[in-house]
């Protein structure tokens, strides 16, 4: 292959990622809205074009004529670089992920340690955007944004772990490729129809959640209480690059949980192989959203300690020990007649839902003692 | 030709940050600097073909360490240094000790290496495989013993955290 062809070949894969990901967004802004407000019984944008379906243009529009408002106490640098510094890692997050068949921009050795090396840099960011800002809101939400993020990072790769344990490798194609063969009825062995898969797939997107500041994980931008949080001092386009690295960041943790327990690509059943591969990974991609929009209307905004104690209390013993079942599902694969089989779930469910169902119990146990004010009584 | 830009790219960025983290005078600048000093030494060893290091470098210095160091400043004391202060140490012979020291070791180790003369036959290029069969056989002591270290030292943390004030 040439050097001009290789290097035509990258700008294609750059392009196909910016623009297939940036109109998601867009898309996602109104069907966010229109689902939500179908939710809470009311109509949701419906002005801007034929259902409302305009308004991402007008909202982008109006994001970009907006004076740029910088406090005047402001740290200028670190006020500027802070979207940037939160965007630009994630789209790179989205090289390593695998589309569809042969259809990832690079295959890594270790995919999935870029993919969340990548993802550790925008804590620095919302850092850099609280403290800047040199406002008492956003410094609190910085902080809040940042605990959360340290917190729910630790079941987030935990849950992965089992994946890797049992594919033998860190590429996510080889991830991909070991969830492509077929059971009873042509069905797919995907992860997440294993015990271990199961519940390190609900394990993750729980933590994803949090990990990209969604509803109900979203303290750091409680508006209640914190008015907006890190965003508060920013107007205009860099408040629309903040929002756009938020949605990219939940989009890369959707392809994610998608590739590693929903098969990737693969179809769910062999006879279903003819469809391209690039529509299983989008339909699985857009249910996944469609899940998140609708956790969001559904669950209200948890407390600071309920937040951290379901990470370090709940989430994270529950990863560990799901580590244990992925073991013995390891174990016990020679087990292949029905009635093992049957066991063989069994023992992994049980090995999950009553430790979730005690910890649980822990969790909602006495609350702590009331809080002693020093100096607001 | 591109490879050698890289790598200047990647310098320049390395020490660039250094100097500033050590210069500065806001302490969260000089944080924030230390943190692109540690992402152009991932780059560096990316450069080098060590993935897995490069990455890990990255995932435990930028989204870790520098974290830490950020937090520090900020629940400790202002991140300002008043403007009579100097940022320079009371004890400059100390630092300068320890650098001649971990230089001194580096240098002793490099020349003492068998591979320094020898021109490689092959690209070394160490998977990720690798070095987990490596971890996980040969040097599994080593690493259990750095394990329980550093769970020796997170319990100690917390019990230093812990100390409550006396009941009235």
């Amino acid at each position: 292959m040439s050097g001009l062809h290789q290097i035509l070949v990258w700008i294609g894969e750059i392009t196909g990622i910016i623009v297939v990901f940036g109109s998601c967004f867009a898309l996602t802004t109104i069907a966010e809205r229109k689902i939500l407000g179908r939710m809470q019984n009311r109509f949701g944008p419906n002005r801007v074009g034929p259902w409302g379906l305009l308004q991402p243009l007008a909202d982008g529009l109006k994001m970009i004529t907006k004076e740029d408002i910088v406090p005047f106490s402001a740290d200028k640098t670190l006020h500027f670089l802070a979207p940037l510094v939160l965007t630009v890692p994630i789209w790179l997050a989205f090289a390593v992920l695998p589309f569809g068949r042969n259809m990832s921009a690079i295959d890594l050795d270790a995919g999935i340690l870029f993919f969340f090396a990548i993802g550790s840099a925008s804590e620095l960011a919302v850092f850099m955007a609280g403290w800047s800002s040199q406002n008492k809101y956003s410094l609190v939400g910085a902080m809040r944004a940042i605990a959360q993020m340290i917190s729910y990072e630790v079941p987030l790769v935990l849950s992965t772990v089992p994946v890797l344990m049992l594919a033998g490798s860190l590429s996510l194609n080889d991830i991909v490729a070991a969830q492509g063969t077929h059971t009873y009825l042509g069905l797919a062995c995907w992860n997440v129809f294993t015990p271990w898969g199961l519940a390190g797939f609900l394990l993750f997107l729980i933590a994803a959640t949090a990990e990209s500041n969604r509803s109900p994980f979203d303290l750091p931008e409680g508006e209640s209480e914190i008015i907006a949080g890190f965003l508060t001092e920013y107007s205009g386009f860099k408040y629309a690059l903040f929002f756009l690295g938020e949605y990219l960041g939940l989009f890369a943790m959707t392809g994610m949980a998608v590739t590693l327990f929903l098969g990737g690509w693969h179809a769910p059943f062999s006879w279903l192989e003819w469809v391209p591969s690039w529509l299983w990974f989008g339909v699985k991609f857009g249910a996944l959203i469609f899940l998140f929009i609708w956790v969001r209307a559904t669950l209200p905004r948890l407390r600071l300690d309920q937040l951290l104690n379901f990470s370090w209390r709940f989430l994270v013993p529950l990863c560990l020990i799901n580590l244990l079942v992925a073991a013995v599902w390891f174990w016990t694969r020679g087990w292949n007649s029905v009635p093992a089989l049957l066991i063989r779930w069994l023992l992994g469910a049980a090995f999950i839902v009553l430790p979730w169902h005690w910890l649980g119990q822990a969790l909602r146990g006495p609350l702590p003692p009331p809080r002693k004010y020093t100096y607001a009584e | 030709m591109l490879n050698e830009f890289a790598f200047l790219l990647c310098a320049a960025l390395t020490l660039a940050g250094a100097v500033a983290a050590m210069t500065l005078r806001n302490l969260v600048h000089c944080a924030l600097c230390a943190a692109g000093a540690f992402a152009g030494l991932a780059a560096l060893y990316l450069q080098l073909d060590a993935q897995f290091v490069g990455f890990a470098q990255f995932l435990v210095y930028v989204g870790a360490i520098a974290i830490l160091i950020v937090f520090t400043v900020l629940l400790t004391r202002g991140a300002e240094i008043r403007p009579g202060e100097s940022t320079a140490s009371p004890a400059p012979w100390m630092g300068l000790l320890v650098g001649v020291l971990v230089l001194a070791c580096l240098i002793g180790s490099i020349v003492a290496s068998p591979g320094l003369f020898r021109v490689p036959s092959q690209t070394a290029r160490a998977s990720v495989q690798q070095i987990g069969e490596q971890l996980m056989n040969q040097y599994v002591l080593p690493l259990e013993t750095i394990g329980l270290l550093l769970t020796a030292a997170l319990l100690g943390a917390v019990v230093i955290a812990l100390r409550e004030p006396p009941d009235k």
